[in-house]
């Protein structure tokens, strides 16, 4: 029986990929374990290879070819007493190297590859937020994404001022686990970007003395949730020491690293740390969406003298906004951003929920609701300001977050809107979250607990006491 | 619950030794200076491999070979979209699990490891097809599909998951151990953890009171060389991990993790020895993992031949089969095996692609147990 050989998915995250390389050609015989081609994700070059025994028969997909579908036929290999010659794979339609991307994806589009699309593809989010009023007008814009706006901070930052070192798993020789700190090795050297063991306690405590001795560490977590194992040194060591000591003992770290729902990899691995860390007095806690803030933002939290949690996200690492082409771009902390202006509803938002936020905003666009969309991009300290003067504005507020709603950041601004803004409220608040359960792995499951851009659009709709 | 390999009945038996296997007084706290770290490796050394009858050699044989067939396709079914997230293979660490774990006492010891869980289950016989359908995330998996390739548990086969978070399985296996010695149940806890979780604080935390209270517990490395990117020797001070129970008194030993039958000897002796009251024993095991850490690593931290060098001369399959050759088992007998491994991981994967979702209402069970 002839084995197709389809385009595999090689992260979580691979729609499509790049054949880059075939390492076998029409005829060879191959076994398990062999290497059969070199693929290209957008992370990264990966073999492809075979777990069954055959001749290669026909190679479908030539050496290239870009844009090809995860699940495309890609090559045939006749099994055991097979004409390697004569196996014909099923009608598929195979993209040459030629081929327009496009039209593979128009091909391939009927054929879904799980059966239900999983929880994190509709985080997805193609609405740009409006520029950003403290960048100077006329300044000249370059496309950069998330990942490089966070590397290109830490680089600069390195280059002014020596004390600033990055400590974490992975970060030096691998590039990052998830490319974040790729360049930086080889730039500054293993004396600056330091690989760690995983003891995120004792790196996270290393650190912060290092900080308390005078330097300014970067401390990357592979991902927040294992910052749990390192909490401790957050904020008993990290937040408090400033106080206890009369002022005298300075904390200036920044503990970074990706925060929040990642795609199918369950409850111990999708947490939204923030309202835990926004619950600390001394700590800075901020949450950017695009690679400006990003950028800008970190930049800031690097100079900063106090301790620093900076929560980034996974899924918008990939995705590339406009950031002013300055040579010291660092905006300030503390600070929210209208990243929509709109006059009959605040939606106030931060990290990924931003993108469906401004998703939200677009579809009420075209009910006639018009909807202000604000990026709190600090958690703490919070804009209170920001939040009650749009208030002001619309007297409608909803809050949408990709995280628990219980004891959330759309509580503390609900009580925020309470405490300060009762007389401008004509609807109660709305916070829009995850549903209040751990992150079942299972595709519907996980589609089914996450936020997403419909649901703000509903609470929007029963603040103004629309029908959708 | 049926038994994925085609036959048990080669299941290793051995009547529980009465005394224990080295001199648990050379272990004493008063013990000082005589303290001997490698007292169970020196009996080890004396004979290092079980000697497997052809009915073991071949159940060894069968659940290794069913362990490598379904990560093979585990590995497949990923390429294809069907299992998201992590998928941590275990190709070529397979001696491991399935050689301790035929050694442990069935019904009265605990298991409990990693995120890289797949072999460990399969070794302990748990149905292929539902674990194949909890990493499609379908009802019919051992999670209900709501934990994924990391997280899988039976507690009817006492295996204790399946945790995502490095480590912490450590100290978890120290609190099974400690239920088994509270209940007096004759049991004991077997934790595996890899050469990057033995850097953890709480992995000493717990050697400290496991070897304080002397718990019934049995720590197990499995050091594959590599931590996601990182090797042993550019995350570790003491590389040889066998001996990092030295300053809790834990005697170490250290077994070829890709030959079943001295993973197989190794655990008896352990297990002997902390069933007869002296408290953990800390193995380390030396294998490889062939695959990339997860589905998305790019292994550009070894070389090519670095691992085919392993494959070809270490391979713990070919191993196994070459003493069944030797033993006299006909070459068309392990083809036969093969292909019924095979069917059975086709039909796990088919009832894994075919079994439905979970049902949206499941969102909301076991949150909690009670309702208030
Ligand atoms: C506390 C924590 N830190 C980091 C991670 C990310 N992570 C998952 S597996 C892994 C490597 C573990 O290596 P090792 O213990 O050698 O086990 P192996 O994967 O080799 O089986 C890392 C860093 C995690 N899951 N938990
Ligand atoms: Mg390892």
């Amino acid at each position: 029986m002839a084995i197709e050989l389809k385009m595999p998915a090689l992260s979580p995250t691979m729609e499509e990929g790049t054949l880059a390389k075939w390492l076998v050609k029409e005829g060879d015989q191959v076994s398990a374990g062999d290497v059969l081609a070199e693929i290209e994700t957008d992370k990264a070059t990966m073999e492809f290879e075979s777990i069954d025994e055959g001749t290669v028969g026909k190679i479908l997909v030539p050496e290239g070819a870009e844009g090809v579908k995860v699940g495309t036929v890609i090559a045939v290999l006749a099994g055991e007493g097979e004409d390697a010659s004569a196996v014909t794979p099923a009608p598929s339609p195979a993209p040459t190297a030629e081929a327009p991307a496009e039209q593979q994806k128009a091909a391939e589009s009927e054929a879904p590859k799980s059966p239900a699309p999983s929880g994190t593809e509709k985080l997805a989010a193609k609405a740009q937020p409006a520029a950003d009023p403290e960048v100077p007008a006329g300044t000249n814009m370059i496309k950069l994404s998330v990942r490089e706006a966070l590397r290109d901070a830490m680089a600069e930052e390195m280059r002014l001022d020596e004390r600033v070192f990055v400590m974490g798993e992975e970060v030096a020789e691998y590039q990052g686990a998830y490319k974040v700190t790729q360049g930086l090795l080889e730039e500054f050297g293993p004396r600056r970007v330091i690989d760690t063991p995983i003891t995120e306690y004792g790196f996270a405590g290393i650190g912060t003395g290092a900080a308390m001795g005078g330097l300014r560490p970067i401390v990357e977590f592979m991902t927040f949730n294992f910052a749990m194992q390192a909490i401790d040194h957050v904020v008993n060591s990290a937040a408090k020491t400033n106080y206890m000591s009369g002022g005298q003992m300075r904390i200036p770290i920044v503990f970074r690293g990706p925060n929040g729902a990642a795609s199918r990899v369950a409850a111990q691995h999708s947490q939204n740390y923030a309202p835990w860390y926004a619950s600390v007095p001394g700590l800075i806690v901020i949450a950017p969406y695009d690679a400006s803030d990003a950028k800008g933002l970190l930049k800031a939290a690097i100079r900063c003298d106090d301790p620093v949690v900076f929560l980034e996200n996974e899924l918008v690492y990939g995705r590339t906004f406009e950031v002013a082409q300055l040579d010291d771009h660092v905006l300030p902390i503390g600070k929210a951003r209208i990243v929509r202006e709109g006059s009959d509803v605040t939606i106030v938002s931060y990290s990924i929920a931003v993108g469906l936020a401004l998703e939200a905003a677009e579809t009420l666009a075209g009910e006639g609701i018009s909807a202000e969309v604000i990026d709190l991009r600090t958690l703490r300290p919070l804009d209170r300001e920001a939040i009650l003067t749009s208030l002001a504005k619309t007297n409608r507020l909803i809050i949408a977050e990709e995280g628990w709603p219980t004891c959330s950041i759309a509580s503390e601004v609900t009580a925020i809107c309470m405490e300060d803004g009762f007389d401008l409220l004509d609807a109660p608040v709305l916070r829009v979250c995850n549903e209040d359960v751990p992150l079942p792995y299972a595709a519907n499951l996980e589609h089914l607990a996450l936020i997403d851009a419909g649901r703000i659009a509903e609470a929007a709709r029963k603040v103004c006491y629309r029908q959708g | 619950m049926a038994r994925a390999a085609s036959s048990s009945s080669g299941k290793p038996k051995r009547a529980p030794s009465k005394k224990p296997a080295a001199e648990p007084a050379a272990n004493t706290r008063e013990g000082g200076e005589k303290f001997a770290l490698r007292s169970l490796q020196e009996s080890f050394e004396k004979d290092r491999r079980f000697p497997a009858d052809e009915a073991q050699l071949l159940h060894f044989y069968e659940q290794m070979l069913l362990i490598r067939r379904f990560e093979e396709k585990a590995g497949q079914l990923y390429g294809l979209g069907l299992i998201g997230g992590f998928c941590h293979l275990y190709i070529g660490q397979e001696a491991v699990a399935v050689g301790l774990q035929s050694a442990l006492e069935e019904g009265k010891d605990s298991v409990i490891t990693g995120y890289r869980d797949h072999g460990h289950m399969l070794a302990y016989g748990i149905d292929p097809k539902i674990i194949m359908a909890e990493l499609t995330g379908r009802h019919a998996g051992i999670s209900k599909g709501k934990g994924g390739s990391m997280h899988m548990f039976s507690t009817e086969h006492a295996f204790y998951g399946g945790h995502g978070i490095v480590g912490a399985q450590v100290p978890l296996g120290g609190g099974l151990a400690l239920a088994h010695q509270y209940r007096d149940d004759g049991g004991l806890c077997l934790v595996y953890f890899g050469d990057g979780a033995a850097n953890q604080g709480q992995v000493y935390e717990t050697f400290n009171m496991a070897s304080l209270w002397k718990l019934p517990i049995v720590f197990a490395v499995e050091n594959n060389q590599y931590a996601m990117g990182t090797s042993v020797k550019r995350s570790s001070a003491e590389t040889e991990f066998y001996r990092r129970g030295t300053a809790f008194r834990i005697p170490g030993m250290k077994a070829d993790g890709m030959d079943v039958l001295q993973v197989h000897r190794a655990g008896e002796i352990a297990f002997d020895y902390v069933r007869g009251g002296n408290g953990p024993v800390l193995i380390e095991l030396s294998t490889y993992r062939y695959r990339g850490h997860s589905m998305s690593d790019p292994a550009k931290y070894r070389t090519r031949e670095e691992v085919q060098e392993v494959r070809e001369h270490h391979d713990p399959i070919e191993g196994i089969k070459a003493d069944l050759l030797k033993a006299g088992v006909a070459e068309e007998k392990l083809k036969d095996i093969d292909k019924q491994i095979r069917a059975t991981v086709a039909a796990a994967a088919d009832f894994a692609e075919s079994s439905p979702e979970p049902e949206p209402a499941e969102l909301y069970t076991d949150v909690l147990v009670g309702s208030y």
